[in-house]
């Protein structure tokens, strides 16, 4: 006993490595420091239990007794693909099967965030459509399929981590980043059909519908208007005149009309523009509106990144030989993007939101239909109980986002200055 | 062979640079030999930075001429590029990239600007780590470096291009005492392995010690020239005797 303290003297004192210290906080100095740490903090605290006791007072009570949230899964088919034909809906649950499988595998090959993204897109997964939301064995069935096939995929792409050197491991990585490249055009290929095929007969995009359709919408603008915007940053910055006015006049006439209005010009305007021949549908036309909407944001955000990278790190860069456009790909917008993540998810997330504007197009989506749902004399306008479920829908999901932007953010400053 | 007899490898002749009215370099004229150290002194403002900084085009000087390993700095772009492979600079705020490890910030001209393998890029970062006495720090990020060991990566950094003439603006100066040393000594290092080096810097002990020639600017003029031995000791300009009279006193 005396001796192995005399040891642990010694080492300490000859200057051993040690490991830090661990700090317990017990649950009452953890409440004292976080919730009564000043008068005015306890003061608010106690504000907002008394408004928490005050809303679930009114609120639980219905939600839990009087509400009739039997609409929701008797509409939940279309609430989530609208009127996608019955007979076609396994392409759907082959979609979600593909990008499940892949997000699973990605999740276990790279680990750290994808791995917690995976984690939570399959419990709420398996809590809200397995357990709660639907009532038929078959489906229930089909949901544990997909989560077996995401922590499935995960735990395979785990055991290749573990199992194979590093260096072995880059051919694996890129057969499945150029999976993820190749999923969009299997996605579009697998929901739409190929008209005039044997195999896959057309699926009109008219009948599209609910999240479904937002989720296209959504995920569609967000990957066209984030490089768009970049560029246009990038010719906000431009030496040359002609393309910096033009980037300049683009960004500034956009952020100058509201996004309702881009939508209709894109649904009345679009066909003056393109030959007479072309017919866009719908869905296009409100991804267009979306993306040159979005793309304008996006590019402010970004040129304040590119604003903020010290002038000595394109001196360096040139300084070692590197041109123009490989120190713009290689070191400035690696940092600008980098600063800019909360900024440019806020506008990713607005986004998200704003596609419920698309009945102006007019197209059904997640809201639109909800609020279809509502007038429908049979169920006798089940207002609150649907409104809630929708809001409840969207708040998941761009809390998921902004979520997993504050963890980027954090896994990507690792070092920074 | 005596430096002194050996080719030169940088040549400027009547070198001016204005600041819009303000007139920073005023007729500069200096002829770097290869494996020479020569280093430049003066008083701040003296146009220093400003003059090593025309050598690699990062300010442009609008009279004169300056050469380079025989080519000639003029406004072709791919003269730049090409003088500015075959010169290092390392400045004084290190300006290593923080999005990158070590590693990545010593490869990433190699690779992409040399067209070297990765594999091979990243062996030569190990042994230049190696040189600079830091290989355990690969795979670190800058930020989590002390100053000196960020100089000697950004030292690292600019030999990975293989250059033949290394440029240094005051890559001292940012640093604690303790870690002026260690820098120090990478460069004395790199002097006595023959690389040709200009190095602005207030070192007077280090210059004493390692420069074939001392340069000493005054208001974008070069006012003297000459070996270590007698620019301390028998300086020959008053304005050189009063600034070594101010630095020589710390
Ligand atoms: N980009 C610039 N625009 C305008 N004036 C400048 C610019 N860069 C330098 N100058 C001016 O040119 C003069 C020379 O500057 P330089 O940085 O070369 O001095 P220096 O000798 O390196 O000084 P120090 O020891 O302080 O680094 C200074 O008066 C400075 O104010
Ligand atoms: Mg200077």
């Amino acid at each position: 006993m005396t001796d192995a303290r005399a040891d642990a003297g010694a080492q300490s004192y000859e200057g051993e490595v040690l490991p830090p210290p661990t700090v317990r906080v017990g649950p009452l100095r953890w409440l004292r420091e976080n919730l009564f740490s000043s008068w005015w903090n306890s003061l608010l605290t106690v504000g907002a239990l008394a408004l928490l006791y005050v809303v679930g007072k009114g609120v639980l009570p219905w939600a839990l007794a009087e509400a009739d949230w039997a609409v929701i899964p008797a509409s939940l088919k279309l609430l989530l693909v609208g009127f996608y034909p019955e007979g076609e809906l396994w392409r759907v649950w082959t979609v979600l099967f593909l990008v499940l499988g892949l997000l699973g595998l990605s999740a276990g090959l790279w680990g750290k965030l994808l791995r917690e993204a995976a984690v939570i897109v399959g419990s709420a997964l398996l809590v809200l459509l397995g357990v709660l939301l639907l009532a038929d064995w078959g489906e229930r069935l089909r949901v544990g399929g997909l989560a077996l096939t995401l922590f499935g995929g995960m735990g395979l792409g785990w055991l290749l981590r573990l199992r194979v050197a590093p260096p072995r491991q880059r051919p694996w990585k890129r057969v499945l980043i150029l999976c993820w490249f190749f999923l969009p055009v299997a996605v579009v290929l697998l929901l739409g059909g190929i008209p005039g095929s044997g195999l896959l007969a057309g699926v009109p995009r008219t009948q599209w519908g609910g999240l479904l359709l937002t989720f296209a919408l959504a995920v569609v603008s967000i990957v066209l208007c984030f490089p768009l915007g970049v560029l246009l940053a990038l010719g906000r910055q431009s030496s040359l005149p002609v393309i910096r006015w033009a980037a300049i006049l683009y960004i500034e006439v956009i952020r100058g009309v509201p996004l309702v209005t881009v939508l209709f010009m894109a649904s009345l305007m679009l066909p003056l523009f393109l030959p007479s021949g072309w017919r866009v549908d719908n869905i296009i036309r409100a991804i267009t509106a979306f993306t040159l909407f979005t793309a304008a944001y996006i590019a402010e955000n970004v040129r304040g990144g590119l604003q903020a990278i010290p002038k000595g790190q394109i001196e360096a860069a040139q300084a070692l030989g590197l041109g123009p456009v490989l120190t713009t790909f290689l070191v400035v917008l690696p940092q600008a993007l980098r600063a800019v993540i909360p900024a440019n998810v806020g506008q990713f997330i607005s986004l998200f939101k704003d596609t419920s504007l698309v009945f102006i197009v007019p197209l059904m989506d997640f809201l639109g239909i909800a609020l279809d749902i509502i007038e429908n004399p049979k169920w006798g306008g089940p207002a609150r109980e649907m409104l809630l479920f929708v809001a409840l829908v969207y708040w998941f999901f761009t809390y998921f986002m902004s979520h997993m932007s504050r963890r980027l953010e954090r896994a990507l400053g690792v070092g920074e200055r | 062979m005596a430096k002194n007899e050996r080719d030169p490898i940088i040549v400027a002749e009547d070198v001016h640079k204005w600041f819009g009215n303000f007139h920073a370099l005023r007729g500069i004229s200096l002829t770097v030999r290869r494996g020479e150290v020569v280093v430049i002194c003066g008083p701040s403002g003296s146009g220093k930075s400003t003059f090593i900084r025309t050598i690699n085009r990062l300010e442009e000087h609008q009279r004169g001429r300056i050469v380079v390993d025989g080519i000639e700095l003029t406004n072709d772009l791919r003269n730049i590029e090409a003088i500015r492979r075959e010169i290092g600079m390392v400045f004084q705020q290190f300006n290593l990239f923080p999005h990158l490890t070590v590693l990545q910030n010593i490869t990433l001209a190699p690779i992409w600007v040399r067209k070297m393998r990765r594999s091979e890029a990243e062996k030569l970062a190990m042994e230049l780590l190696e040189r600079v006495g830091i290989p355990e720090q690969a795979h670190k990020y800058p930020g989590q470096l002390s100053g000196g060991q960020q100089q000697r990566v950004a030292i690292a950094r600019a030999l990975a291009m293989q250059p033949k003439i290394m440029l240094f603006d005051e890559p001292t100066s940012a640093l604690d005492p303790e870690m002026i040393k260690e820098v120090l000594d990478v460069m004395r290092e790199l002097a006595r392995s023959g690389m040709t080096m200009i190095v602005v810097t207030h070192e007077m002990g280090f210059a004493r010690e390692v420069a074939d020639r001392i340069v000493f600017f005054d208001e974008g003029r070069l006012v003297e020239e000459a070996p270590p031995e007698e620019f301390f000791h028998n300086p020959k300009h008053e304005r050189t005797k009063l600034f070594l009279s101010q630095i020589l006193q710390h």
